[in-house]
């Protein structure tokens, strides 16, 4: 089995904020909610990074690990994903998460979050796949129709990379040798607890 | 002179000439310096702030912060120090009560009941007691709930069930969170000049308050241990309900950093709290024949604060006349 995951090169990346765009249209994710956004760092300074950015789907995650209710569940793909049935809203995984990753759809006072709503990596949730009450709490389900995350499939510099862990390592790693440069894999140590030696 | 004029025209146009070169050579300069070189690098932005933190195009301006891996410390507190701290807090606390009932039992009325009770709290002392009382166990359980629900109740109950009742309690916690906070407040106010510490507290405590022992130091109306429940009552209630909101009203006190500090706080201090509690709750009940009077009935015998309040009682007595006070049929409790 593949192990699913993110990587983001920064230099590559243009800010388009298409991945932004495609992840909102393709899940109809809910009004105020951005399951990946780009994050541009030193904005207009020397050395200006810019990086896509959503749940990287965690080795030992730890929004799964503090979850009250253990709704949050990695499949064999090394995906994570949680179900919507049993949150219960209570804001945990969003003070471990450190991507900034869970979010709520309503505006959170009085506790009343609503349930928490995640990137699935396109992979649904616990429904049937392709199911339509899974499409509509979760999205797409573009992995067991054999496609990747569509962020990353429709990339205009092919800055975010999807897909096997270690194919997408080798890509990046490729590309660091050829130009000679790079800024890393962001957010593989924390998530992962590994880095791309270029 | 014009020589002089012709020789200093040379000076300057060489060096405004010079400056143009040096003006127009540096763009290319610039151009050999690398522009990757100057890059951001992520480990040195997390050894220096411990979160990476950028300008994003989304109206949500919150989602600027791009990594904080602070959950970390804050995933090892919740699943594990905050285990040890309620467990042993609650645990210890439990054995130690009934191993000190198992010694000590009830602490009788050593001269029996005179069958005169006399008006210990009012009604409104009571009701306030008993509201705030009901909150508190229910956000004690509900919040037990979250930290060890998942280990000891969600195996026995399947996840549904349990999803179900901890949203419940999740609403419960939240809401009847501004009744116990409006108690706590009550409670501060309506008993503060009874609390304030002095010297009879100092020889209650010598004498071991009666406790340990069958001695009866005198007492005011509140005893140094009562005097030490109403302070943890008011500064932890006060720590639990200031960090209980800002957990409740996201952003709008701290970032996710804050709210961590308060979790970990909030749950802390709960747990102390519940701990602290189950001694209030043996010694108001089982603990102490006549004590539960007080609060249920609101009145208590007179022997009963001749032995555990007697300051209070003369002072009862002087104000109302030792005569006149107020005798009523013996309750059957």
């Amino acid at each position: 089995m593949a192990r699913m995951k993110f990587l983001c090169d920064a230099d590559r990346c243009i800010e388009c904020n298409a991945c932004v765009t495609a992840c909102k249209n393709e899940h109809e994710v809910p009004w105020g909610i951005n399951r990946r956004r780009v994050v541009t760092i030193n904005d207009g300074k020397p050395g200006e990074r810019s990086v896509s950015m959503a749940c990287m789907h965690c080795t030992d995650a730890p929004c799964a690990a503090v979850c009250p209710v253990n709704c949050i569940y990695t499949t064999a793909d090394g995906v994570v994903l949680h179900s919507k049935d049993l949150c219960i809203g209570c804001g945990y995984c969003f003070y471990a998460c450190p991507f900034g990753a869970p979010q709520y759809p309503k505006v959170g006072n009085f506790g009343s979050r609503g349930k928490m709503d995640k990137c699935t990596f396109c992979a649904g949730g616990p429904e049937a796949d392709g199911s339509k009450a899974e499409y509509e709490k979760y999205g797409a389900n573009r992995l067991a129709e054999g496609k990747l995350p569509l962020c990353a499939e429709m990339c205009s510099t092919k800055s975010l990379l999807a897909g096997d862990g270690e194919i997408i390592a080798q890509i990046y790693k490729e590309r660091v040798t050829k130009r000679g440069y790079g800024s890393g894999a962001w957010g593989w140590k924390t998530a992962y607890r590994e880095t791309i030696e270029s | 002179m014009v020589c002089l004029a012709r020789f200093a025209r040379l000076v300057i146009g060489t060096g405004v000439l010079l400056l143009l070169l040096v003006s127009a050579a540096s763009p290319s300069i610039a151009q050999q310096v690398n522009p990757t070189a100057s890059s951001v690098k992520e480990q040195q932005l997390l050894q220096e702030l411990n979160r990476i933190q950028g300008r994003v195009s989304i109206p949500d301006q919150r989602s600027g912060v791009l990594e904080q891996p602070a959950g970390r410390e804050w995933r090892e507190f919740r699943n594990v120090t905050l285990h040890w701290i309620g467990g042993i807090a609650i645990l210890g606390m439990l054995a130690a009560l009934i191993i000190f009932y198992l010694i000590r039992g009830t602490v009788r009325l050593q001269s029996g009941r005179s069958g005169r009770t006399l008006v210990r709290f009012s009604s409104v002392e009571r009701f306030v007691h008993w509201m705030t009382a009901t909150c508190f166990i229910i956000l004690a359980l509900s919040g037990l709930n979250v930290t060890f629900g998942r280990t000891l109740l969600l195996p026995l109950v399947g996840p549904e069930a349990f999803s179900e009742w901890s949203q419940w309690a999740k609403y419960a916690h939240n809401y009847l969170s501004f009744p116990f906070t409006i108690g706590v407040v009550l409670i501060f106010l309506m008993w503060l000049a009874g609390n304030i510490p002095n010297k009879v507290d100092v020889a209650w405590l010598k004498r071991g308050g009666g406790i340990v022992g069958h001695d009866h130091p005198p007492a005011y109306r509140f005893n140094a241990g009562q005097k030490a429940i109403y302070w943890i009552v008011v500064i932890g209630g006060g720590l639990v309900a200031a960090t209980g909101y800002e957990l409740m009203f996201p952003f709008y006190l701290s970032g996710i950093e804050g709210m961590q500090l308060a979790q970990v706080v909030h749950a802390t201090v709960a747990m102390l709290f519940v701990a602290v509690m189950l001694a209030h709750i043996y010694i108001g009940t089982i603990g102490m024949e006549g004590a539960f009077e007080a609060m249920g009935s609101g009145t208590v015998d007179v022997n009963w604060a001749k032995e555990h309040h007697s300051l209070w009682l003369e002072e009862e007595n002087a104000r109302t006349g030792a005569n006149d006070v107020r005798t009523q049929p013996t309750a059957a409790e």
